[in-house]
């Protein structure tokens, strides 16, 4: 049962990675500010949703799997907001 | 397969670190001096030391990240100030860092006896003071000295930083709106985070008796919440010469000092804690300090006043 | 190679990186970062001593711990005093620079340069 968690575990991190490495090709190579963050605040939110998710069956307790979980929510919601800020900075 | 990663942190970090010395732009380098301390905060995981990764993410990167990019986007315009070294100097600066560096790690690279370690008595004495925090233990017990000349030292620098106020704006209030001009979403952010940050606050400094945690890093949460506040313009900047401010920021110290005191009729000797309420003594302390920490803090990266309230 | 030994060679180029910095770059600014670099990698190589000292079933010796919380907050606070001295220079220089071109100028000198 437990190894089959670890896979789990590395498949959902693994593809955390990929949307993190995606949004970080959209940040290189995206011509201008708005693109680049709607790149940024999509591709990484979801990616750590994925490493979060994948987390979830380590730790042990329901408590500490709320943390984790209020983790990527307080991150989903400044990067959503300092996306705003910016944006109405640049424009 | 964790000396991977740990390699991987490393040329990060060097590789950060010698990147924010090179770049021309000041607000590049303050934004790179950001993202270095968060890392760091992983590298502090890595050894072990969870109570100083909080501390460095908190005030090494969060706080001063803050007040060093005010600064950068303040001087925005003076980037070619100053005159740089000529190249020969350069050269010879380099090669004795490189000394200096090289000597360093020789040192550390020399064959370990058993090192000098406090961790046993640090674990012995534990239970008389109550806490299940080692860490915690040495800061408000073994060397509780220490931490109340360091809360000195903060009231002190903040003399300093007001001293540097204009004449007119003597006992004035600081002004937060050089950051962003306040909006409607710095408004609504700055309305639904600082509830979860304080509790997060509280519970930083309350679990820090017995998890890594304590008052330094719960009262700066609490700093940034204050700060995020008085820069949307819910609440305005108080001014220094106001009587409640002053207090808040000296009742941590005073509290602290007063147990201190205390300790001659009670307990051993200055700032030792008769066993039985050793812990009750210590988390109060640790409360008080969070409040004047927060207070203390938020004042630093504040600035001095400029306007008259 | 154990962590620890790792971190201690990653401290030591911080150190001699931040030393660089701070020498070489003439921006007050600039400085100020590079001298909190320095500090962090004085900071890391306790770390790496602390590391060095686990016994007694914890992760590390708390005493150097302790004394890197204590650095970090003092560190902050000359910080914070040295980004206060280098606003009010440059608002110091900017305010006599104003001066000197109105009165060598012997009129107002208008803002279309700045």
């Amino acid at each position: 049962m437990s190894s089959i968690m670890d896979v789990f575990t590395a498949l959902a991190i693994s593809c955390g990675a990929f949307f993190f490495v995606a949004g970080t090709i959209g940040l290189l190579r995206f011509p201008d500010v708005p693109t680049r963050l709607h790149a940024l605040t999509k591709a990484d939110n979801l990616g750590l949703g994925l490493v979060t998710l994948g987390l979830l069956p380590q730790v042990v307790g329901a408590l500490a799997a709320l943390k984790l979980i209020s983790v990527w929510l307080f991150a989903l919601i400044s990067g959503a907001i300092v996306t705003q800020l910016i944006v109405r900075a640049v424009r | 397969m964790a000396v991977a990663f740990d390699i991987g942190l490393i040329v990060l970090l060097v590789g950060i670190g010698a990147w924010m010395i090179v770049v021309r732009d000041v607000v590049v380098a303050t934004i790179i001096f950001v993202v270095y301390g968060l890392l760091m905060a992983i590298a502090w995981v890595r050894l072990s030391a969870v109570d100083v990764a909080l501390t460095e993410a908190a005030i090494g990167s969060g706080i001063a990240g803050m007040l060093l990019l005010g600064a950068a986007a303040r001087l925005k315009g003076t980037d070619a100030s100053g005159t740089r070294l000529s190249f020969p100097m350069t050269i010879v600066a380099a090669v004795l860092c490189a000394v200096i560096s090289a000597s360093l790690a020789a040192v550390m690279l020399l064959p370990t006896h058993a090192a000098p370690t406090l961790a046993p008595l640090a674990m012995q004495n534990l239970d008389q003071t109550g806490l299940g925090n080692p860490v915690a233990a040495v800061l408000f017990a073994y060397r509780a000295l220490d931490t109340l000349l360091e809360k000195v030292v903060l009231l002190l620098a903040l003399v300093g930083v007001w001293s540097l106020a204009p004449d007119r704006a003597w006992g004035g209030a600081p002004s937060l709106d050089n950051y962003v001009p306040p909006s409607d979403i710095l408004a609504f952010f700055a309305q639904i985070l600082p509830p979860f940050g304080i509790v997060f606050a509280i519970y930083m400094t309350w679990t820090g008796a017995t998890n890594p945690g304590g008052a330094f890093q719960g009262g700066t949460v609490l700093a940034v919440m204050w700060l995020l506040v008085m820069m949307a313009g819910i609440m305005r900047a108080p001014s220094i010469g106001n009587a409640w401010l002053r207090w808040l920021l000296v009742a941590g110290p005073a509290l602290f000092l007063v147990v201190g005191l205390a300790g001659f009729f009670i307990a051993a000797g200055f700032l030792a804690y008769p066993p039985a309420y050793a812990k009750a003594l210590i988390v109060v302390v640790e409360i008080a300090l969070a409040i004047s920490i927060a207070a203390t803090l938020g004042l630093l990266a504040a600035g001095p006043p400029e306007r008259m309230q | 190679m154990t962590t620890a030994t790792l971190f201690g060679l990653c401290s030591s180029a911080l150190v001699g990186l931040g030393l660089f910095g701070l020498i070489v770059d003439p921006h007050p600014l600039r400085k100020v970062l590079a001298f909190n670099l320095l500090g962090s990698g004085v900071f890391l190589l306790f770390g790496v001593i602390a590391r060095r000292g686990a016994a007694a079933g914890l992760g590390g010796d708390p005493v150097p711990q302790a004394l890197v919380i204590t650095g970090i907050v003092v560190a902050f606070a000359a910080t914070a005093l040295a980004v206060a001295l280098v606003l009010r220079l440059f608002a110091a220089e900017a305010d006599s620079a104003v001066k000197s071109e109105t009165t060598s100028a012997g009129m107002k000198v208008d803002g279309g340069r700045s």
